[in-house]
């Protein structure tokens, strides 16, 4: 088994060295488009600490908050200051393929940096009351079938933000029509939204299921379905996907990284392949672990398109609800 | 009896090293502030603010620092009211009819020390009352909806003049003008922009932090530059120490009377510490009558408005720890912390971020403590202080604002912003426009707003929804009454309270 990883571990670091000839010397810079303490943030600090553990850059890898506009500021930096950066990352994360795909960050698009890689995601959910008189997702969904205005949605995004679209996107996979119609009441944040849901004010809640361990461990709180391709680890494998329940609904904010679009070839390449070594180290999956990050990590070659179809969902459903003309 | 385990865990925060270090600190620079003539506990906190995130505390750190700032500046008051007749802070007002005679009769380390003590069994009732009142109010506001907020944010807006308010109309345009800047950025109930012309660092709208920090601290420091730069005060002595344990004793009954009554007008919309004196002093004069000499420096003259306007103090944390409405300047300069750091008051904290209210609340109970014992034997050294010259102390507030500000964001942008607020802050004030209903409504419109829109959304459009429970009709008449009181009840007050400043011999 040593042998083995010890092998494997050879295999690899001899591929990194054949592969590359570019590889980063001095300091990188890691940009964090919010305040300190955001999870943007946090993807920029553990994996600088990791890529540093694993030996994937020589020097330090330094976190610059850069707060604005939810991550506009920063992604404005990259592609007008920064365009031909070799060591620069920026972290990025579901929220900013939103704001993109609503042309939040003016006159800029998808197209203008590349995307390198996910290292996990935290799931949608959906939620009642413990005393809701729903059981399941679909019973739940059934009703906005029936009457739209029937069930009323609390979530921690602005109205069209990611924990909107996520009921848009299950109601639209249940078969639901008249969805501008689905009331959605924004709060600052998921907490405030789950008092309202907890204290019978608002009928189901839609956030991460991060946010809302709290209140399913205290028995508060029924997550009805979580928004996931199948079911997660550990504490949370009790909880049913949407799949199951016949409805086709998907929804990972995912963590993750773009980096300067006129970046060298070489570099490009060195960090796509950095962000694989990184997700498949037992350093990563610690991490990951501590902070109930769920596993999450399209190939390579696919991130891309994926960040693209994203998008795209996303840029169509905001044209459905009208918040895109 | 759960409260009871929950304080017990405040205090495992509260007094590991670091943070006692904090308190300590606090609490000393806290009674500095209060006992500078000018610079109020808003200020104070508004300054340390940039400073809590210059050392990047965690959050609990942070609000035990701010939150003994704020006590200490309750203490820190009186020291120049007795000395000087010069009010520290606008609760001490009150502290200067008997204070200042008792100084004058030689007495003035007797008039510290009784008021010290006064201070200490105040702000010791108030956060009993804190303690008891808090979570019971908190599980009360898990009840609240929509509409119930919205009567709330009525109410609050109802009673910012506060009853002695001088101007109410000043007090409306400077709660607009919170309520206008608030509306830049995005608006949250239909994901537009508002107000932002394309510029990216508008998106996310205008800190609270950095409109305080340019308002509070930036203007004061201009107002220094214009008035007394380089002027220290002369210095005072104080004299010996001649207060007999039986004198105190005496006192131990108004003490009690005052810290109750002030905690209930810290509690009370609307009132605040300022009143909470008063009414300790006025309702202590006449339960004495004729026994006590008021006025001439009677030392329960001194007792009773400083174990009022402590026991507001705590009593005002109340609503704005567990319904996330603040009742007065400090406290909204406070709330506004809390959102910074991420925290969202209100019941849910109670339960959530457990450790950060109960480390507060135990800290409040330390600094009591802390700054009983910084004022009497430390006494000597803030009445050097006094005779600072603030050419010393103003560099360096400026300092850590700006390099406070800066380590929030790491923007040039925000800088340019603070400084901005500053002069607006410093034109405000010299058109007599007050600041605090400014920040209130920039914490308080978008809340308001945000509970109308969802009210209606609930109620399909309906909007009889805002008043259609017994508890919301409740609060609507509480608005009424608070919006109306200042009219019928205010002149009266502030006659009363003028006429008690006259009264006083030597008042100038």
């Amino acid at each position: 088994m040593l042998i083995k990883r010890t092998l494997s571990f050879v295999a690899v670091a001899a591929f990194s060295m054949s592969a590359m000839a570019w590889q980063p010397s001095g300091k990188v810079e890691c940009l964090a488009p919010a305040d300190p303490g955001g999870g943007w943030d946090f993807t920029c600090r553990s994996v600088g600490n990791v890529l540093q553990q694993l030996g994937l850059v020589s020097g330090s890898v330094q976190t610059v908050n850069m707060a604005g506009a939810g991550g506009g500021v920063a992604y404005a930096h990259t592609v007008s200051k920064r365009a031909e950066d070799n060591k620069l990352l920026v972290a990025a994360s579901t929220a900013t393929t939103t704001r993109l795909a609503q042309r939040q960050f003016p006159g800029m698009d998808a197209d203008m940096v590349t995307w390198v890689g996910a290292l996990g995601a935290d799931y949608g959910i959906i939620a009642v009351g413990k005393n809701s008189r729903y059981q399941n997702l679909t019973e739940l969904m059934a009703a906005v079938k029936a009457n739209p205005k029937s069930v009323k949605f609390a979530g921690g995004s602005a109205r069209g933000g990611w924990d909107h679209l996520k009921v848009l996107i299950a109601a639209k996979a249940a078969g639901a029509g008249k969805l501008p119609a689905i009331p959605y009441l924004s709060y600052n944040n998921g907490g405030e939204a789950m008092t309202q849901v907890v204290g019978g004010q608002v009928d189901a809640f839609t956030g991460d299921i991060s946010e809302a361990t709290g209140f399913m461990e205290s028995g508060d709180l029924r997550v009805l379905a979580v928004l996931a391709e199948e079911r997660l680890p550990g504490q949370f494998s009790d909880i049913p996907t949407a799949k199951e329940q016949g409805i086709d609904a998907v929804g990972p904010n995912w963590r993750g990284f773009y980096m300067p679009k006129g970046a060298d070839d070489a570099a490009r390449e060195y960090w796509v392949d950095a962000v694989d070594t990184l997700y498949a180290s037992e350093e990563w999956k610690q991490v990951m672990k501590s902070n109930g990050l769920i596993p999450f990590h399209p190939p390579a070659d696919e991130f891309d398109s994926f960040v693209r179809t994203q998008v795209q969902d996303i840029e169509n459903l905001s044209r459905e609800i009208g918040l895109l003309k | 009896m759960e409260t009871l385990g929950f304080l017990m865990e405040g205090f495992a925060v509260a007094l590991t090293p670091y943070n006692l270090m904090f308190a300590l600190f606090g609490a000393f620079v806290g009674t500095l502030i209060g006992c500078l003539p000018g610079l109020g506990p808003a200020n104070g906190v508004a300054i340390l603010i940039p400073l809590a995130f210059t050392l990047g505390l965690p959050p609990e750190t942070a609000m035990i620092l701010l939150t003994s700032v704020y006590a200490g500046a309750m203490y820190g008051g009186r020291i120049s009211s007795i000395l000087l007749n010069i009010p520290g802070d606008e609760p001490a007002m009150m502290t200067c009819l008997d204070g200042y005679p008792m100084a004058q009769k030689g007495r003035a380390a007797d008039a510290l020390a009784v008021s010290a003590i006064a201070s200490f069994t105040g702000g010791l009732i108030g956060t009993i009352g804190l303690i008891m009142l808090a979570p019971v109010l908190a599980r009360f506001a898990l009840t609240f909806g929509p509409a119930e907020y919205f009567a709330l944010f009525l109410l609050a807006f109802a009673t910012l003049g506060g009853i002695t308010g001088k101007n109410p109309m000043k007090t409306v345009i400077a709660a607009t003008l919170g309520i206008m800047v608030a509306t830049v950025g995005i608006d949250i109930s239909t994901g537009t922009q508002r107000y932002t012309f394309g510029v990216l660092e508008l998106y996310e709208g205008i800190d609270f932090i950095l409109a305080i920090v340019g308002l509070f601290a930036i203007s004061e420091l201009l107002f220094f530059v214009e008035s007394r730069l380089g002027k220290g005060r002369k210095s005072v002595q104080i004299g010996k120490l001649t207060l007999t344990p039986k004198e105190l004793i005496s006192t131990v009954p108004t003490q009690l009377r005052g810290g109750v009554l002030g905690f209930i007008a810290g509690v009370l919309p609307g009132a605040g510490a300022s009143l909470g004196s008063f009414i300790s002093y006025t309702l202590e004069k006449q339960i004495l009558g004729r026994k006590a000499r008021f006025g001439e420096g009677d030392i329960r003259g001194v007792v009773a408005p400083e174990a009022g306007n402590n026991g507001a103090s705590s009593g005002a944390l109340v609503p704005m720890l567990t319904l996330g409405v603040p009742g007065s300047g400090t406290t909204a300069v406070l709330l506004a912390m809390l959102i910074s750091l991420n925290i969202t008051p209100g019941p849910l904290m109670f339960t959530q971020n457990a450790d950060i209210v109960w480390g507060v609340i135990a800290a409040l109970l330390v600094g009591n403590v802390l700054l009983l014992l910084l004022n009497i034997p430390l006494v000597g050294f803030f009445v050097r202080l006094l005779s600072i010259p603030p050419m010393y102390l103003l560099p360096i507030v400026t300092m850590v604002a700006f390099v406070g500000i800066y380590s929030i964001s790491h923007s040039t942008f925000d800088l340019y912003f603070m400084v901005a607020f500053g002069v607006a802050g410093y034109l405000l004030r010299k058109l007599e426009i007050p600041l605090v209903p400014i920040i209130l409504g920039m914490l308080l419109g978008p809340e308001m707003e945000k509970n109308l829109g969802h009210a209606l959304v609930l109620s399909d459009g309906d909007w009889s929804v805002l008043w259609s429970s017994p508890l919301s009709i409740t609060l609507w008449g509480i608005a009424a009454l608070g919006l109306a009181l200042p009219y019928l009840v205010g002149p009266l007050l502030r006659r009363r309270m003028n006429a008690a400043m006259k009264e006083s011999p030597v008042s100038d």
